[in-house]
């Protein structure tokens, strides 16, 4: 069960962005801009199906449903945001998995903030990125797995943040059952797609 | 899936017990056989399906987008988990809970599987269950490990096996029952799991507890096995025992339980329960499924010959010590407050006295009450269960049940911590007031996750919901007690046909288009543990529905006398004039496309691929019109049989289902004469033997509702009809006209006779 530096291995990674101007978001108009991601293969995973769960109070609102992976327009915590969430294991080290999950996050994102339909409504901040590894066995939330990790999601930050100074918290007082988790805070802001750039 | 798949088995071991370790390596080694083609898909489904391991909507690898079918490709191309369906394909994970009776550990366990197998929700059931979904096969073995070391299983949680043992909820501090039914639930529960003389059923078996007759609780009317506590007293002696029921069921023609025997002891319950098993193991159906539950086999039996073999085999039972060990086992276990009872607290806000009204029940232990923690839907996140686990260690032994209205009780709260505990459920969003009123809907999955899915009964509710929610506290006193209860289909997990207003997704074709619809039934009954069912009155426009909830309570409001009830209002006012109430509601209005669409889901409805006809909106065929007379035939029927003319309701009913199949007949035989021989026997031809009738899931069983009919009236058509079994036809029929209305969909397009 033990995570050290040595052997944490890092997959099933969740990756959220939250929405800059979260009150009065209708979740609704999402649901068939996500039927259109599954029907035109937005993505390069397979998409299957939309699931709505805006009747859930702070719930995951409104998802689809993935094999390789599932995204969410979710409430979690109070706090609507994109989240990506790695369902398959990724084939490479940690950094890879790391980046994999960030970048189709982000990706996502900017489709929904590009969307016609939502009028640009939908916009996200890249001054916050929450990463948890959704997956107890491998990565159990403790300090010791936070120190395991450091180097990865430090690289990662180094990655998304270029020369920009970043933050990278680990809640120590967090509930010990919930999932593991970090933030990921830069010194200034970055819009989605620069984020997106960065990770190329 | 996962990968840390590989490690839980040795991280749990030594931490699950022995038997349940040992059913899941066997499961995970079946896994490997199937994958490695040394085990049969079907041997495989079955096997999975008692590890309650369940299919999923678009498993067969297809999926409707709104305009044409499209493969999904999975990529285990080739790898099936059962016939047409893909192992990649999610599925869903049912999770028996005996009793509904958890731990604050076993929600913890459940939150974790929800967040790292599913999508963050876990599901309550109607029958006290748990569901995942999209829960990926390979993942399975380490679910099940991480239940098992939390003492819960899967096995026969599905499957043609003894389904989840439920009991009232309120058992034990409910204030006017019998005495308390858990030990007995758990043990029977534990006796019947995996026994040898319950491996061979046609169908599932699902027993049901209640600790009195009055309530709705347990549901005892509606199960293959009903047990209500009894008390009575001999020679001045008190004894307890069971009223015991048998045969009931939902399901497409819902079944009353008949009674078994008025006063079983406890030392009975066990042995009789197992000889049930043998009798219907031996004597149930297996080829069709369609008549395989244990009711059939009453009713073609007869409660008496039935009951007679039963107790014969009872004597040659050999003698097990479990039917009392069992029993005397689970009686030590009894649950207790973990604080002093105290006084009711001073409401200090609008919203908890709210609360207080609708989410509490008063116990029969002083100083006590059971709050209901209300889920919309039946749906919690992985967040709110662990919470719920800390408030349950914070102010009782850790004990907390699942309802079979999809929510929670906590028992042995004390008065004087209502304020705290409303406080705690508030702050992790699961203190909303309104439990067990017109807001607290009751849904089955429907076309969510749901493969018999028809229409969208989780749109629907979700839809009424927020609808109701927004003026419950202006509606009448009357109304907010009313029970509405959605199932996606005929199938009836949602239990509709026990709601005040119960809905049961149907389709039919306007204008070349098919149109998601819900069969209205009306006035069924949630007390006396679903004491009546209700009878359809009219199929409605999904999209309609809410305006009929509207409507029907308004004229409930408006017109019922003093102290009337919502099921004798229903009786009262009679169908005929409550259809002509819905009458403008059941068409969608012209060239509105929204009623194309289902709740919640913007791809055009379908139930296959439809083709978009010229003046779509105003095109109407003959077959349409003459499936409405055949629905209008069976209204009539219905309304006979209220009057008490069963005979007659019997045979309109009949007629109804000739109409319906004749219009079908037309399609290609249009000079059809109106002759029943020919008419069933032209039917028979095109339809049956081609299975061009045959619904996807159910088959040809709705056909063979006409067929059986058909014989009695050639072979005995002047025996005097029964209440039971009229009732049952009339049911059948509106079955019969449903799927003949699928059919005429399925054939694909607008037929011109």
């Amino acid at each position: 069960m033990a995570a050290t530096a040595q052997q944490i291995r890092l997959q099933h990674v969740n990756v959220k962005l939250f929405v800059k101007n979260p009150a009065g978001v209708d979740l609704e108009p999402l649901i068939p801009i996500f039927h259109s991601w599954i029907s035109g293969r937005a993505f390069n995973e397979l998409l299957l199906d939309v699931a709505d769960y805006r009747h859930v109070p702070s719930g995951p609102g409104i998802m689809v449903i993935g094999f390789e992976a599932d995204y969410s327009v979710d409430n979690a915590g109070n706090r609507l945001g994109v989240r990506y969430n790695r369902k398959t294991p990724i084939d490479g080290d940690n950094a890879f998995a790391l980046q994999q999950a960030a970048r189709a996050a982000l990706t996502a994102c900017r489709a929904l903030e590009q969307e016609s339909r939502l009028g640009g409504k939908l916009q996200f901040g890249g001054d916050e990125i929450e990463i948890f590894i959704n997956d107890r066995l491998l990565a159990p939330n403790r300090a010791e797995t936070f120190q395991a990790a450091r180097p990865d999601l430090e690289a990662l930050a180094k990655k998304l943040f270029g020369a920009a100074g970043y933050s990278l918290t680990y809640d120590s007082n967090s509930d010990p059952r919930s999932l593991f988790s970090v933030k990921l805070k830069p010194s200034h802001g970055f819009s989605t797609a620069e984020l997106l750039k960065n990770l190329e | 899936m996962k990968v840390s798949n590989s490690l839980w088995a040795a991280q749990l071991a030594g931490k699950m017990p022995d038997a349940l370790a040992r059913e899941i390596d066997v499961f995970e080694t079946e896994i490997a056989l199937r994958k490695q083609g040394k085990l049969d898909e079907r041997l495989f489904a079955e096997t999975r399906l008692r590890r309650g391991t369940y299919g999923q909507r678009y498993d067969n690898g297809q999926r409707y987008d709104g305009q044409k079918t499209q493969d999904i490709k999975y990529p285990s191309a080739d790898l099936t988990k059962g016939p047409n369906t893909m192992w990649d394909a999610p599925g869903m994970q049912r999770i028996k809970i005996p009793a509904g009776g958890l731990n604050a550990e076993q929600l913890e366990t459940m939150a974790d599987l929800a967040e790292e197998y599913s999508d963050g929700i876990a599901h309550i059931t109607t029958r006290q269950d748990f569901q995942l979904h999209y829960i990926h096969i390979d993942d399975t073995p380490s679910l099940m490990r991480r239940l098992a070391a939390a003492e819960i299983t899967t096995r026969e949680a599905c499957g043609n096996s003894v389904r989840n043992v439920t009991a009232c909820p309120y058992t034990g501090v409910c204030a006017d029952e019998a005495f308390d039914v858990t030990p007995y639930a758990r043990a029977l529960a534990r006796f019947l799991m995996g026994h040898p003389d319950t491996q061979n059923f046609g169908r599932k078996f699902k027993p049901a507890f209640s600790g009195c007759a009055q309530h709705a609780c347990g549901l005892t009317s509606l199960h293959d096995l009903g047990l209500i506590a009894k008390k009575r007293v001999v020679d001045g002696k008190e004894q307890i025992g069971f009223e015991m029921w048998v045969g009931g069921g939902l399901g497409a023609v819902p079944y009353m339980a008949k009674l078994f025997d008025s006063f079983i002891p406890p030392e009975e319950l066990l042995p009789l329960a197992q000889a049930i098993g043998r009798v219907f193991a031996r004597l149930g159906e297996k080829k069709n499924r369609n008549r395989a539950r244990i009711k059939f086999l009453i009713q073609d039996l007869g409660i008496e010959t039935f009951r007679e073999l039963v107790l014969e085999e009872r004597k040659i039972l050999p003698h097990d010590p479990r039917w009392t060990s069992f029993i005397e086992e689970e009686l030590r276990a009894q649950e207790e407050p973990l604080r002093p009872g105290g006084e009711w607290p001073v409401a200090t806000s609008e919203d908890f006295k709210r609360w207080l009204k609708t989410n509490t029940r008063p116990q029969k232990q002083s100083g006590y009450v059971t709050v209901t923690v209300g889920l919309p839907l039946g749906d919690i996140t992985a967040t709110q269960l662990r919470a719920l686990a800390d408030i349950v260690r914070k102010f009782t032994k850790e004990t907390i049940r699942t309802t079979v209205e999809q929510n929670f009780a906590i028992r042995w709260v004390s008065h004087a911590d209502l304020p705290a505990l409303y406080e705690a459920l508030k702050a992790a969003e699961i203190g909303m007031p309104g439990a067990g009123t017109i807001v607290d809907i009751v849904s089955c999955p429907g076309t969510d996750t749901c493969k018999l899915g028809i229409s969208s009964s989780r749109g629907l509710s979700a839809e009424l919901r927020k609808q109701l929610a927004e003026k419950s506290f202006e509606l009448d006193e009357a109304v907010q007690n009313l029970h509405i209860k959605v199932s996606g289909c005929f199938n009836s997990c949602g239990q509709h046909h026990v709601a005040d207003l119960g809905f049961y997704g149907v389709s039919r074709k306007v204008g070349g288009y098919a149109v998601p619809h819900f069969q209205v039934v009306l006035g069924g009954e949630w007390e006396h543990n679903a004491g009546s069912y209700g009878l359809p009155v009219a199929a409605i426009p999904s999209k309609n529905i809410p305006k009929v909830v509207t409507r029907l309570t308004e004229k409930y409001v408006a017109n019922r006398v003093s102290g009337e009830t919502f099921k004798e209002f229903v009786k009262r006012t009679g169908k005929a004039e409550l259809k002509t109430l819905l009458d403008d509601l059941a068409k969608p209005p012209a060239g509105d496309r929204s009623y194309f669409s289902d709740w919640g889901d913007p791809r055009e409805y379908t139930l296959d691929d439809i083709g978009v006809g010229e003046c779509a909106g105003e095109v109407v065929s003959s077959v349409e019109f003459d499936l409405a007379a055949a629905e209008r035939e069976l209204f009539e029927a219905q309304l006979l049989f209220e009057k008490g003319e069963t005979q007659k309701a019997g045979d309109r009913a009949y007629r109804s289902m000739l109409d319906a199949a004749k219009a079908l007949v037309k399609i290609g035989y249009s000079t059809v004469p109106d002759n029943p021989d020919v008419i069933v026997s032209e039917f028979r031809l095109r339809y049956y033997d081609t299975q061009k009738f045959f619904d996807p899931f159910a088959g040809g069983k709705f056909a063979q509702y006409l067929f059986a009919e058909h014989d009695k009236a050639r072979n005995n058509g002047k025996e005097p009809r029964t209440v039971d079994a009229t009732r049952y036809l009339l049911d059948e029929s509106q079955l019969f006209i449903d799927a003949a209305h699928a059919c005429y969909n399925r054939l694909g397009t607008t037929v011109a006779v």
